[in-house]
């Protein structure tokens, strides 16, 4: 048994990990603060990486610029969304949502593979690039810093949701609609900025998976596995997202090595399948309790 | 203006086509489904039977989505069974067609119930990420077990036989896909005449009241997801037979998609709308390939084509969604009111 | 209303149930009797468990202590289905009618138990389908639809109803699944004086024309002691007294849950004294 290679393998689990759990972030603030179940959360991903290409290869600007710029875009990007595609949903059955995200999520494939052709681009280098090394192992320097970056901006919200005003009227929105707008909360606008923090959040996702593998227009696949996330954690979780993201990182790492690349998908859907049979509503998740 | 029809007997309620106008119409339909391969070329005759299956694969899923409210997204891993149990069966024993598509139906059939176990538990859009897991696991059965299904080269599907004759051509298909595919929408038709409908739709309107009236939950959703898939499974079936090629990448998640929204465009819940959304899901792509086509843009017009459908594909989606969320059927209904009511308005 | 002789064995048996959820105590120790051909009513302020009790009865809950015995059987392990075909049928407090179908299909599926068209039958619409509907729907017709005077809606979709009619589509849906214990659920909630005359105008004669006993959930004081052959008042999940409606009506510890402990006289005072000083200081 070589425990190196296992370790190696389980870091760079965690790694990938990371970025799951940042996406399910960005997912779990969506339907925390809407109930909406955002399926096109990796083409929102993929979009801001294809905005960092614009802004980069498209338009030569310096990195410290185009990272910003891109992120900018992308807070716009998912206000539109919200208010033309989502505000209209508000009422309607959850399935009439979940599709609207769907016909997005189609959109979005489209959009880019219009402009950019469906074939791969790669994101100009703007991570260190020399290897790291735990012991015996080595990780690749992209998911290492790619997995930090994860951890400051999770750390980050998570403190912004606790103590700034937001963060509490993002929280107060999402037990309670009807209490939040009578105690003063203007809730439409939290609505918009749940949506823009989420496309902020999977953007930065987006550019450093883009930068690890490179861009093209089935990026969005990521989107799946981290469905498999956010219901392992439960929908309306946090913690739930952060434990899951680990969780299936390690799984798909070690299934993807010891039973061969495309056992990975198979695995990770096993593991949701595991998830509904066990807790239906996901680790955290809470459960709904219907009234008679 | 159609004034009071008026019955007579309790069964004459019951009917499905109620007025003698309505016959009329139904006659003038078949007539026309009749005279159509006579008239029509090959490329029409081609898009008649892609349509056909894919009204038989969207009434399935609308009973199971649109009538029993449990969606899912698992249509095309009980199409790609379907289909695989066809080709198997005809590529290895040269069965006749019609036994290889009812075993088909029953393979998706049995899948259909294995995958509708945990809709107890699990509700709503966690049952439906659900079954994305049922296209998953299909897509690796598929790729895996090469001896028996070619791996990822697929199979190549040798053409039906039926009395001797040979079905190569959209021509000859036609006779029996879209007979299939009547026969298949009357079925359905005819379940929410009986209690097995109209307890698919107290589930899905509310469950609670359904059990306290007497209606077992497990094996009414079991029943709706098995007759759901089998109609799926004789879709793919046929899917088989007319594409003549499967591979593991026939029935990709996409697809899935593709049933469930040509469900909500044509209307949950209503067999005209399942009839609608296929076929305005099928065609509207061909549509826009003629439209590509016109437009100046010489070369480049193919390359534009595969995006351009998919953000109509998504657009569609978002625009009906928004705008009608009932749907084409409401749509017609609105204009048959129109025609009814003439010269009064709505 | 006269008083009904206390039959040998009842028809619904409520033994000592207890339910909690969570630290609360739902029902603590119920125990009650539903004597055959009687109407009774369960009364008492909001929260008392008048609710949680008829979801034991209907099998939503499932009690921590205690038994139901329906027609001597004891029916505390069958799911609900079972115990809707055993002749237990129930309307809900906030109507529960199927919005997707008209009044007709509603009332149809009362009778789903009772019926036996097969998923391969319905599918061909095979004759025997075909007779069974017709019957179905000629019973209801005649029988349902005619006895509660909605055959003027029987088509209507049933989101389009006013709630009085909604509230007796969903007793005719009861009604098709021919019970033997009718659980009415606040039946006249929110109706006017006419609907309301009218609803118990039809509970008396679904007792006396279909033989049904009625248990009924209800804040309408004249309806329960109009109508009721016995009463029985619950209070914080404990049944605080039982019998004939005038008796029960008496009953200090009865007027003590609705209206408060206290002596009115010294209330009474107190207003006053209030009164006095709001005028002094104006």
């Amino acid at each position: 048994m070589d425990w190196w290679l296992l370790f190696e393998i389980g870091l760079a689990g965690i790694g990938s990990g990371g970025l799951y759990a940042l996406t399910g972030l960005a997912f779990v603030m969506i339907y925390k603060a809407t109930r909406v179940v955002n399926l096109a959360i990796g083409e929102m991903l993929m979009f801001s990486a294809y905005m960092l290409l614009a802004f980069t290869t498209g338009m030569g600007l310096p990195i410290w610029l185009a990272i910003p710029g891109a992120l900018l875009v992308s807070a716009v990007f998912g206000m539109l969304v919200e208010r033309t595609l989502i505000r209209p949903m508000l009422g309607e059955s959850p399935i009439s949502s979940f599709m609207v995200t769907v016909g997005l999520s189609s959109i979005l494939v489209g959009l880019v593979e219009l402009v950019w052709t469906a074939d791969q681009q790669r994101l100009p280098e703007f991570l260190p690039t020399d290897a790291i090394r735990l012991g015996d192992a080595f990780i690749s320097p992209k998911v290492f810093y790619g997995f930090w970056i994860a951890v400051l901006l999770i750390a980050a919200v998570l403190l912004l949701f606790r103590f700034w005003r937001g963060g509490v009227a993002l929280r107060a929105t999402a037990s309670d609609q009807a209490a939040a707008y009578s105690m003063g909360i203007n809730v439409p606008r939290v609505f918009s900025m749940a949506w823009m923090a989420a496309a902020v959040i999977a953007g930065v996702a987006g550019i450093v998976v883009g930068s690890i593998g490179g861009l093209s227009s089935v990026m969005g696949a990521f989107g799946l596995s981290v469905l498999v996330v956010v219901i392992f954690g439960g929908l309306d979780s946090v913690l739930g997202a952060l434990v899951g993201g680990l969780i299936v990182g390690l799984v798909e790492a070690l299934s993807g090595f010891y039973l061969g690349g495309e056992y990975k998908i198979l695995a990770t859907f096993s593991l949701l399948v595991l998830i509904l049979m066990v807790r239906p509503y996901g680790l955290f998740g809470t459960h709904e309790i219907e009234r008679l | 203006m159609r004034i009071g029809s008026a019955k007579q007997s309790y069964a004459a309620d019951a009917a499905l086509f109620d007025s003698r106008t309505q016959w009329a119409w139904v006659g003038v339909l078949v007539a026309s489904l009749l005279a159509f391969p006579f008239v029509a070329n090959e490329y029409w005759l081609y898009l008649a039977c892609l349509v056909a299956i894919n009204i038989a694969s969207t009434t399935g899923l609308n009973l199971l989505t649109g009538y029993t409210g449990l969606v899912s997204l698992g249509q095309s891993a009980f199409m790609g069974l379907g289909a695989y149990t066809v080709a198997i069966l005809q590529i290895r024993y040269g069965t006749p067609m019609l036994l290889n598509l009812l075993a088909g139906g029953v393979v998706a059939m049995l899948a259909g119930v294995v995958v509708g176990v945990p809709s107890l538990r699990v509700k709503g859009l966690y049952l439906a990420i659900a079954t994305i897991a049922a296209g998953v696991i299909a897509h690796f059965v598929f790729s895996h077990f090469a001896d028996l299904t070619g791996g990822s080269a697929g199979l190549s599907v040798p053409p039906a036989q039926v009395l001797g004759v040979v079905l190569d051509s959209s021509f000859k298909l036609y006779w029996v896909i879209v007979p299939i595919t009547v026969l298949l929408l009357i079925g359905a038709a005819n379940l929410f005449r009986t209690r097995i409908g109209r307890a698919f739709i107290a589930i899905r309107d509310r469950d609670i009241s359904a059990e306290v009236l007497g209606i077992p939950l497990l094996r009414y959703k079991l029943l709706s997801f098995a007759i759901s898939s089998f109609y799926a499974g004789v879709a793919g079936g046929l899917f088989a037979y007319f594409f003549r090629a499967i591979t593991p990448e026939s029935f990709p998640l996409i697809m899935s998609i593709f049933f469930l929204a040509a469900v909500i465009v044509g209307g949950m819940g209503t067999m005209l709308g399942s009839v609608l959304g296929a076929v305005f899901m099928t065609l509207v792509p061909e549509v826009l390939k003629l439209i590509v086509g016109w437009l100046p843009l010489g070369e480049s017009a193919m390359l534009v084509l595969s995006p351009v459908r998919t953000i109509v594909f998504g657009l569609m989606i978002v625009l009906f969604l928004i705008f009608e969320p009932h749907g084409l059927a409401e749509v017609w209904r609105r204009i048959r009111r129109l025609f009814h009511l003439w010269p009064f308005r709505t | 209303m006269t008083s009904v002789p206390v039959h040998p064995s009842p028809l619904l048996a409520v033994e000592n149930l207890t339910l909690a959820f969570g630290g609360v105590k739902a029902l603590n120790g119920v125990s009650f009797t539903v004597q055959p051909g009687s109407i009774t009513s369960v009364i008492g302020p909001n929260g008392a468990g008048k609710t949680s009790v008829f979801n034991t009865i209907s099998g939503f809950y499932k009690p921590a202590t205690g038994r139901l015995v329906f027609e001597g059987q004891d029916i505390g392990q069958l799911p609900p289905p079972r115990r809707a075909a055993l002749g237990l049928a129930r309307s809900f407090q906030n109507i529960a009618l199927f919005r997707g179908m008209t009044v007709l299909d509603n009332i149809k599926l009362g009778r789903h138990c009772h019926l036996k068209t097969g998923p391969l039958s319905a599918l061909f619409y095979s004759p025997a389908a075909r007779r069974e509907e017709e019957e179905l729907r000629r019973e209801v017709e005649e029988k349902i639809i005619d006895f509660l005077e909605i055959d003027h809606i029987r088509k209507a979709p049933v989101a389009s109803l006013s709630y009085g009619l909604q509230k007796r589509v969903e007793l005719a849906r009861a009604l098709a699944m021919r019970p033997k214990l009718l659980l009415l659920d606040e039946p006249v909630a929110g109706m006017n004086r006419e609907e309301t005359e009218d609803m118990a105008r039809f509970i008396l004669e679904v007792r006396r024309e279909w033989g049904v006993t009625v248990l009924m959930v209800e804040h309408d004081m004249g309806m329960v002691m109009d109508l009721s052959d016995h009463v029985v008042v619950l209070n914080f999940g404990q049944v605080i007294a039982s019998g004939l409606p005038h008796e029960v009506q008496g009953n200090p510890e009865v007027v003590k849950a609705y209206l408060g402990a206290g002596d009115v006289s010294v209330l009474r005072e107190r207003f006053q004294r209030v009164a006095q000083q709001a005028r002094k200081a104006a």
